[in-house]
């Protein structure tokens, strides 16, 4: 299978502190990899390297075959559009309504494209994610479940070769951390997109893993298929399980 | 001996990071500025949020303004027996000094702290990244815009203040002498030089652009959750008003070797 996403001895710390320390890890073709760990070992900050937004002190870093090291602002721009980025808040826009917000991305990197043709593109997505009727709502008017969904609607629109989710049931009821579970697999099955799902919610790994990857100390501890990493004795992966489905 | 970690001392380091932060960030709302893909439609928003949200104060100070130091400035100037001056000495006053200034500060409270809440809002909820990793320049959308609406803006609103402070002006004047709209105008106007109106202009594009640069790089800036948009939004008027008064007292002293 082809890799999608090469990551290789990456390096990254904030002043004295290191976050990712030698980390390793492949994305291949169409696969979903959840990166699994607890608050501030370095998943979000990895997934923000793979976009873009924040540079690693050491290591390589490749998209596509395109390595991110002295990549170029325009080579980036050109590499982003290519990829798709739920945040943990859904980011949202505030001021814009749901239409808006969708148009945001296709309008300023399309911008051949006929009113007409925008309107079919939102109206499609938004069908994709069963959303339809909130086109003119404002963010604030929708739920936490509605938002994700939205964020997730938006960087669909540009037809993503790869996608990012940050904690996609972070802060979200257990029917509704389902639903996003779904939507996940539906996103990979419709759109044929390779995933990194980062999470500390087991349930979410579970529904959409492919491969499992747990992060420790800063560096890939364990990789295999959620039966394969969970079946491992060590305390640590062991209190991690017994965290998620015997406590909560 | 001691290991040497700072160039100066912490704090002196910290603000001359900051002083280079803040120099870069001009920099690059001038390349993003004079780059293709204008976003028109985003200036044109921001330039009627901006005349909307002050237009209402700005006419009540600046009319209060014209008819209060009027008032104040009567007793001074009777005591000589010279209140056919008055229209004139206030109209220097405001013209000169007061309308920008009034209007800048009003503006650095009203829109500068609104501008660094907004992008600092924007920040702490991701906001900012998500328009970066969809290949959208946020510089261009969020920062050009607002900086050239503030700078557009603000003249515009220090001309409409000072037509309301010459308002409160004739109440005043005519309600205390037998004076018609067109001698007023006349004896207003008597004084005012070309540089006058030049320097008033030259004071509201600079205390605009230093309003809206001073809120989008706080705002653009912002950390730590909704305090940081707190103190984005607190940062920005402190600052811009700081500035305001620097660039008051510069523009004044280089004028001044024109008269």
């Amino acid at each position: 299978m082809n890799k999608v996403i090469e990551i290789e001895h990456l390096f990254k710390s904030f002043g004295d502190r290191d976050i990712l320390i030698d980390a390793s890890i492949d994305v291949f073709q169409g696969e979903n990899l959840v990166v699994l760990g607890r608050s501030g070992t370095g998943k979000s900050v990895l997934i923000k390297i793979i976009a873009g937004l924040l540079t690693a002190d050491k290591g390589k870093v490749s998209v596509l075959n395109q390595s991110l090291i002295n990549i170029s602002k325009k080579e980036l721009n050109a590499l982003r559009l290519k990829i798709g980025f739920s945040f943990q808040s859904s980011a949202l826009y505030d001021s814009m309504t749901v239409q808006e917000n969708l148009e945001f991305p296709l309008v300023r990197n399309n911008k051949s494209m006929t009113r007409k043709e925008i309107d079919k593109a939102v109206h499609s997505v938004l069908d994709s994610v069963g959303l339809l009727q909130a086109l003119t709502q404002m963010p604030s008017e929708l739920s936490g479940g509605q938002k994700k969904r939205i964020g997730v609607a938006r960087t669909l629109i540009m037809n993503p070769e790869i996608m990012l989710y940050d904690e996609p049931t972070a802060g979200l009821d257990p029917i509704t951390c389902v639903e996003i579970n779904q939507l996940i697999n539906e996103v990979k099955e419709n759109y044929h997109t390779s995933s990194i799902v980062i999470t500390h919610d087991l349930t979410c790994a579970k529904q959409v893993s492919d491969r499992v990857a747990v992060l420790f100390d800063g560096n890939f501890k364990f990789k295999g298929t959620f039966d394969e990493v969970f079946k491992n004795h060590d305390p640590r992966i062991k209190s991690f399980y017994d965290y998620n489905f015997t406590e909560n | 001996m001691r290991s040497r970690q700072h160039l100066f001392s912490p704090k002196i380091d910290n603000w001359l990071i900051g002083f280079k932060d803040g120099a870069d960030f001009v920099v690059m709302f001038f390349k993003e500025t004079f780059s293709r893909d204008f976003e028109f439609k985003e200036f044109v928003n921001q330039c009627y949020r901006i005349g909307n949200s002050s237009l209402l104060l700005i006419s009540l100070t600046g009319f209060v303004t014209g008819f209060v130091f009027t008032k104040q400035s009567r007793p001074s100037l009777e005591t000589f027996g010279a209140t056919s001056w008055l229209p004139s000495l206030v109209t220097i006053a405001i013209i000169r000094a007061l309308a920008p200034l009034v209007t800048s500060l009003i503006c650095a409270g009203k829109v500068g702290s609104s501008i660094g809440a907004e992008l600092g809002s924007m920040k702490v909820t991701e906001q900012i990244d998500a328009m970066e990793v969809s290949a959208v320049n946020p510089v261009r959308f969020l920062v050009v815009t607002r900086v050239l609406a503030s700078t557009l803006t603000i003249p515009l609103l220090s001309f409409y203040c000072a037509l309301m402070a010459m308002a409160g002006v004739f109440l005043n004047v005519s309600t205390s002498e037998d004076t018609s709209f067109s001698a007023f105008l006349e004896q207003a106007f008597n004084n005012i030089i070309f540089l006058d109106l030049w320097t008033a202009i030259i004071k509201a594009v600079s205390y605009g652009f230093t309003i809206g640069i001073v809120g989008c790089y706080k705002g653009y800036n912002a950390s730590n959750g909704t305090l940081g948009v707190g103190k984005a939004a607190n940062a920005s008027v402190v600052m811009s008003m700081f500035l305001i008064f620097i660039e008051e007292v510069f523009i004044v002293q280089v004028t001044n070797w024109f008269r």
